[in-house]
């Protein structure tokens, strides 16, 4: 019974999750034309949901707890300005989790 | 093929460190809760999307109602919407349509944005097996947490940094070949402004919604200058 109802709510989910991924197929896919409107959106929105990605990664440093938020802000710069220095995305991704992983395991 | 299987797997590294770290987590939270890996295998295979599978947790353990689930659920992913619209043409072209849908992903969908095939390779299997190798690591990642639970013998704490990492490469790049920096200030800004007002939880629908209206309203201004993505 209990197993059950785990298998429904999982159901649920995956159903819900599913119709947020269809809606712009199912609204601008079909055999017609996409509107002009949404083509635009589509090419020019990446770059702002990455920035909202960024952010969003970064939501639960807090400014006032111990740390201040500063093993947050520290990883941050140093990925993105090895990456805008060396543009390796490994290298950056590398330097920028291990720097996070010892300011929170080792200094804070 | 075996060339093509190289570079995919060389483009997924950062997500298979931060899938394997973030699975894990979710397997070994699931299996606290009384679920074994099966359910794991079960809710990473037809759910697939990170931060709704940790609520399911919760849900599983609660006494939530199956509609409020369902609202709440269109809610956490709503952001999803904005995701196909890039590539509402790309993958309709594609014999693999269905599934390429079901799997966008935050970190697919980044990786999809970001792609430039090589030459000499199909663009199209390169697109898929990014899609499938991403979520075979998530699905991996969790049946292990679910599995082997607290056995680890070192602390890998931190180690999910490797996605906000991956987030923070991808807007450089994007940044360095934009035409016009105003869609990531723009996003940038009104994501900090609708976090500060709405919290942790709610930001990401307020802030899309606004950065939308935004580029609609400087559209005139913008068109052209889109960047080739």
């Amino acid at each position: 019974m209990i197993k059950e109802r785990a298998f429904l709510i999982i159901l649920v989910v995956a159903v819900c999750t599913l119709l947020t991924r269809l809606i712009p197929f199912v609204l601008f896919g079909g055999k017609r034309e996409m509107p002009k409107a949404v083509g635009y959106l589509g090419q020019i929105l990446p770059p702002a949901i990455m920035a909202t990605l960024v952010v969003y990664c970064l939501k639960s440093a807090d400014l006032f707890s111990a740390s201040h938020g500063i093993p947050e802000f520290v990883s941050v710069a140093v990925t993105a300005l090895l990456h805008v220095w060396k543009k390796n995305v490994l290298l950056s991704i590398a330097a920028g989790t291990f720097c996070y992983m010892f300011l929170i395991q080792a200094v804070f | 093929m075996k060339q093509t299987m190289k570079y995919v797997f060389y483009k997924t590294i950062p997500v298979l460190l931060g899938y394997l770290f973030l699975g894990f987590a979710f397997g070994l939270l699931l299996q606290e809760a009384g679920y074994s890996f099966w359910w794991a295998f079960l809710s990473s295979a037809i759910v697939y999307a990170g931060s709704i599978q940790f609520v399911l947790v919760d849900f599983l353990s609660g006494g939530t109602s199956l509609p409020v689930i369902a609202v709440m659920t269109l809610l956490i992913n709503s952001r999803h919407a904005f995701y196909g619209l890039s590539f509402v043409e790309k993958f309709r072209k594609m014999k693999t349509y269905p599934y390429m849908v079901f799997s966008l992903t935050d970190e697919t969908y980044s990786l999809l944005c970001s792609l430039k095939t090589p030459e000499g390779m199909d663009e199209k299997k390169v697109m898929f097996l990014i899609s499938l190798f991403d979520q075979l690591y998530w699905i991996a990642g969790s049946v292990l947490g679910a599995v082997l639970g607290q056995m680890l013998p070192f602390d890998m704490t931190g180690i999910d940094f490797a996605m906000t990492a991956l987030f923070i490469t991808i807007f450089v790049d994007q940044w360095r070949e934009a035409r016009s920096h105003l869609p990531a200030v723009i996003g940038l800004c009104s994501s900090v402004v609708c976090l500060l007002i709405f919290g942790g939880s709610n930001f990401i629908l307020p802030s899309l919604i606004i950065t939308v209206g935004l580029l609609m309203a400087l559209r005139g201004r913008l068109e052209g200058k889109v960047a080739n993505v």
